[in-house]
C-alpha cells in the first residue's frame, strides 16, 4: 500500500494533475507539491503527489555509484554477468 | 530511477555495490565478533529486500530484520473485527484498500462479507470514495483508514474534498499509525539488539530527515534513508555498515532525490489540519500512547467511530504469531504455522496476506525449496 510509483507530470488543472505512469494516464491531486511543473516527474501515493523527484540528486547517486563500479574494475579483475 | 537507468548498468551497479556490502559486513564481524543487525522499518522495504534477492544474496552476512513498518499486519485484531463488522449494516457502503480485503478477522474476512451481499469496495485512493459517497448519498459511505504517515495526508486530502464539497455521508474508520513512537518502544522496550536502521523512503518523504534524528541523538544509533529498487537498499546498506563499523551514530538521506531535510511542509500541514494525535492499538504489543493520529473534535462529522458502533466481540485466539514477527522477534518460519496452515492462499494472520507483510515476503521469495 505505501509504494510509490513515479509518474511524468502531462498536464495541470488546477489542484489536479494529469501523469503518466509507464505509459497509462491518470488524474492525480497536487495539494502537497503546490510548486509542480509540466515535465516534473512525482512520486504517486494512493492517487496524491507525495514528492517531486529531484533529477539532480538522483544523478548524482548514480555517478558516485558508477565511480564505485570502475574503481572496481579498473583492475579489470571483475567480470559481470548480466 | 529507472529512467536514468538500463538493466545492464543497474545490474552492474548491484553487483558492486553487493561485493562491496559483503565486505564491510565481514569487517564488522572481525571487528565485533557477531554479524551486523539491522531493522527495515517499512513495509515495502521488507517486500523489496525480498523480492529484489538482496535479502537473500545477504543472508549470510546481515541479519535483516523486518520491523513493525505493514499497516495491516501492526493493526490489532478487535479493529480489523470491528472493521469487518461494520460491513454488516444496510444502506453502508465500505471502501478500502485492496490489501485489507483479505485479513482474516475473527469471523471473516471483507472479501466474505462482499460474498454476503455486502457492499464492500476496494478504492485506489480514499478520495474516489468521496466521490461515491457524492454519488449515493442515501447511503453511509464509510472508507477504512488504515496506513503510516505517508497515508494519513491521503486521507487528509479525502476529507478536505469532503469538506468542501460538504458531504454529509462520508466518514472515516480511522486506525493509524505512527514511525516514531513504535521504534522508541522497540527501543524502550530493548527486546532486540540492532545496530541501525534502514530508515523508510516514503514515511520520509512526508515527515524529512530530521525527523530520525532522535535515534541517533537518543539512542546512539545510526540509520540510513533509503528507496526502494535493489541498487538504492544496496547503496543504502552499504551506508549503514560503514556507520555502524565506526559506531558513527548519524542520520543519512540516501533518498535525496525524493526525501527533504523537513519533510513534506504541505503534507505535514494537511494532516494536522484534520488530524491529531491519540493512543493506539497495536498488533502483539498493545496501546501505545501519542502513537497515532484519530480526526480532530471539531471534523467530528467525518468521524466513523463517533458516527456508528460495532458489537464488539473478544477477538478469537490463533496461534498466529504476527506479533513477535513485527517486532523483529522471530523470523516468520519460527512460526509453526508458517507455510503449512498459513499460506498466502489460505492466510492465518496479516502478516501473510498483505503485500508489505513478512510472512508473504518470506513465503513468496526466501523459502528453501
Ligand atoms: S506464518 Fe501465518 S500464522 Fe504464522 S505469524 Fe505469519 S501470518 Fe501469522
Amino acid at each position: 500500500m505505501c509504494v510509490g510509483v513515479p509518474a511524468k507530470v502531462i498536464e495541470i488543472n488546477g489542484f489536479s494533475a494529469l501523469v503518466d505512469v509507464m505509459g497509462s494516464q491518470m488524474n492525480i491531486g497536487i495539494i502537497f507539491v503546490p510548486e509542480v511543473k509540466i515535465g516534473d516527474y512525482v512520486i504517486v501515493h494512493a492517487g496524491q503527489a507525495m514528492s517531486i523527484i529531484d533529477e539532480e540528486y538522483a544523478k548524482a547517486s548514480l555517478e558516485e555509484w558508477r565511480k564505485l563500479v570502475d574503481a572496481r574494475t579498473d583492475g579489470s579483475i571483475y567480470e559481470f554477468e548480466n | 530511477m529507472q529512467e536514468l537507468m538500463d538493466q545492464y548498468t543497474s545490474s552492474k551497479i548491484s553487483r558492486a555495490l553487493l561485493d562491496e556490502v559483503i565486505k564491510l559486513a565481514k569487517q564488522f564481524q572481525k571487528k565485533f565478533q557477531r554479524i551486523p543487525a539491522f531493522m527495515e522499518v517499512c513495509g515495502s522495504h521488507t517486500m523489496a529486500l525480498a523480492r529484489t534477492g538482496v535479502k537473500k544474496a545477504l543472508q549470510n552476512h546481515i541479519r535483516l530484520i523486518s520491523g513493525p513498518g505493514c499497516p495491516v499486519c501492526v493493526t490489532d485484531q478487535a479493529t480489523i473485527d470491528a472493521m469487518i463488522s461494520l460491513t454488516d449494516e444496510e444502506n453502508r457502503i465500505i471502501c478500502t484498500f485492496g490489501d485489507m480485503m483479505r485479513v482474516p478477522g475473527s469471523y471473516g474476512t471483507l472479501m466474505q462479507a462482499k460474498a454476503n451481499g455486502n457492499d464492500v469496495r476496494v478504492v485506489y485512493s480514499p478520495n474516489d470514495a468521496v466521490r461515491i459517497a457524492e454519488q449515493n448519498q442515501q447511503k453511509e459511505v464509510i472508507f477504512l483508514g488504515i496506513g503510516f504517515e505517508t497515508t494519513i495526508p491521503i486521507l487528509a486530502a479525502a476529507l478536505k474534498e469532503a469538506e468542501e464539497k460538504q458531504i454529509h455521508n462520508f466518514s472515516i474508520w480511522m486506525s493509524t499509525k505512527l514511525v516514531e513512537p513504535i521504534l522508541r518502544h522497540l527501543l524502550n522496550n530493548k527486546e532486540v539488539a540492532l545496530d541501525g536502521f534502514l530508515l523508510p523512503g516514503h514515511v520520509s518523504m512526508v515527515m524529512g530527515r530530521k525527523h530520525f534524528e532522535f535515534l541517533a541523538a537518543e539512542y546512539h544509533l545510526p540509520g540510513v534513508i533509503s528507496g526502494f529498487e535493489a541498487v538504492e537498499l544496496l547503496s543504502s546498506l552499504r551506508r549503514l555498515l560503514m556507520l555502524a563499523l565506526e559506531q558513527n551514530a548519524l542520520v543519512i538521506n540516501d533518498y535525496q532525490s525524493v526525501v527533504a531535510e523537513d519533510g513534506n511542509e504541505h503534507a505535514k500541514y494537511w494532516m494536522n489540519r484534520y488530524f491529531a494525535l491519540c493512543d493506539e492499538p497495536w498488533r502483539g504489543i498493545g496501546t501505545i500512547a501519542q502513537s497515532g493520529m484519530d480526526i480532530r473534535e471539531e471534523y467530528r462529522h467525518f468521524n466513523a467511530k463517533e458516527k456508528f458502533s460495532v458489537p464488539m466481540r473478544s477477538p478469537r485466539k490463533t496461534k498466529c504469531r504476527c506479533g513477535e514477527v513485527i517486532r523483529g522477534l522471530i523470523d516468520p518460519p519460527e512460526c509453526v504455522l508458517f507455510a503449512k496452515a498459513c499460506t498466502p492462499l489460505n492466510p492465518i494472520g496479516p502478516c501473510m496476506v498483505s503485500s508489505e507483510g513478512s510472512c508473504a515476503a518470506y513465503y513468496q521469495y526466501m523459502r528453501e525449496e
